[in-house]
């Protein structure tokens, strides 16, 4: 696709968590290892993904309402996880 | 009876069901590439096990946009019967076919094991070539086999008899050292509202062949063969 004058480009962090209501094994167990480590004071740990992702919108409000459909569809399970997206003009 | 096996890159249990589906049991079977479209001809679609497009992101999250699995959806509006083994019942929670979802075993674990299975419910195709109780041993072979869903859906899918296989020990008993990966109230195969999508973690095609020295999954085929030929 080319971009024409009309659009901007941004980038997008994208934070995927598991539901608080979820388990996280993984983060259990990273919690036990920084328990080893002595890092007895760590109650928690929970462990989520980290996305990024670049597109062109003709606005910033467009890109996040897209985003959001990208999130809802395929970066998260609603059943499982919630998300969170910041929006930034890619300079 | 047409089955019709969805084979993604990253498949790998395609073949075995389709041995039982053509080779014991006879039928018409048809290796449904991701990218087809059109499964107007088949009767059942089986989802099969494996690690399609690599589990990348989340199992079963990027093969709910292939072709194939667009053309299930409608397949299954129809009410016409979709299996989903494995990956493929990871594959139906994602597309929202079935409730719920599959995460990391409660031990992270990859478990890959033998497990007695207690059959919930045998009024439906996929289950009435068993007995009430019945207690059948099946291979299991995952890292995200764990069930989980909010509290409301577990209820509604108990309320509704839609937990047809639950994770028991030797003697059917349903308890938390006989359940492999956290599952929720030791699930371990959904079908849908309708009854006609069924999904499942353990393997019954592994268990079908007598060369393999476990048969108690072929009942399950045996009987989705019985509807097809009292419907004729």
């Amino acid at each position: 696709m080319t971009q024409s004058a009309d659009v901007q480009s941004y980038q997008a962090k994208v934070y995927v968590t598991l539901r608080p209501s979820v388990l996280d094994p993984a983060g259990t167990a990273v919690r036990s290892g920084l328990s080893h480590m002595g890092h007895d004071n760590v109650s928690k740990v929970r462990i989520g993904k980290y996305i990024e992702v670049d597109l062109t919108a003709q606005s910033k409000v467009s890109a996040q309402e897209q985003l959001d459909k990208i999130c809802d569809q395929l970066l998260a399970n609603p059943v499982i996880e919630n998300y969170c997206v910041e929006v930034f003009e890619a300079a | 009876m047409n089955f019709g096996v969805i084979v993604f890159p990253g498949a790998n249990c395609d073949r075995d069901i389709a041995y039982i589906l053509r080779d014991i049991l006879g039928q018409p079977t048809r290796m449904v590439w991701h990218e087809e479209s059109d499964l107007s001809e088949l009767d059942v679609i089986v989802v099969p096990g494996g690690f399609s497009y690599g589990d990348y992101l989340r199992c079963g999250a990027i093969a709910q946009f292939s072709p194939a699995m667009r053309a299930t959806v409608d397949h299954a509006k129809q009410g016409k019967q979709v299996m989903g083994i494995c990956n493929g019942f990871q594959v139906l929670t994602e597309m929202g076919l079935l409730p719920g979802a599959l995460v990391r075993n409660r031990d992270l674990h990859f478990v890959c094991d033998r497990t007695p299975v207690r059959v919930e419910r045998t009024d439906l195709p996929w289950t009435q070539g068993y007995s009430p109780g019945h207690i059948i041993t099946l291979p299991i072979a995952h890292g995200e086999g764990c069930y989980f869903a909010e509290a409301d859906t577990i209820k509604s899918l108990e309320d509704n008899n839609q937990i047809l296989f639950r994770y028991c020990d030797a003697l059917g008993e349903v308890n938390e050292a006989a359940n492999p990966n956290g599952s929720l109230n030791n699930i371990a195969g959904i079908c849908n509202q309708a009854g006609n999508v069924l999904g499942m973690m353990p393997h019954p095609e592994r268990a079908a062949d007598k060369a393999l020295g476990n048969t108690d999954g072929l009942a399950l085929f045996q009987g989705l063969l019985q509807t097809a030929m009292a419907a004729v």
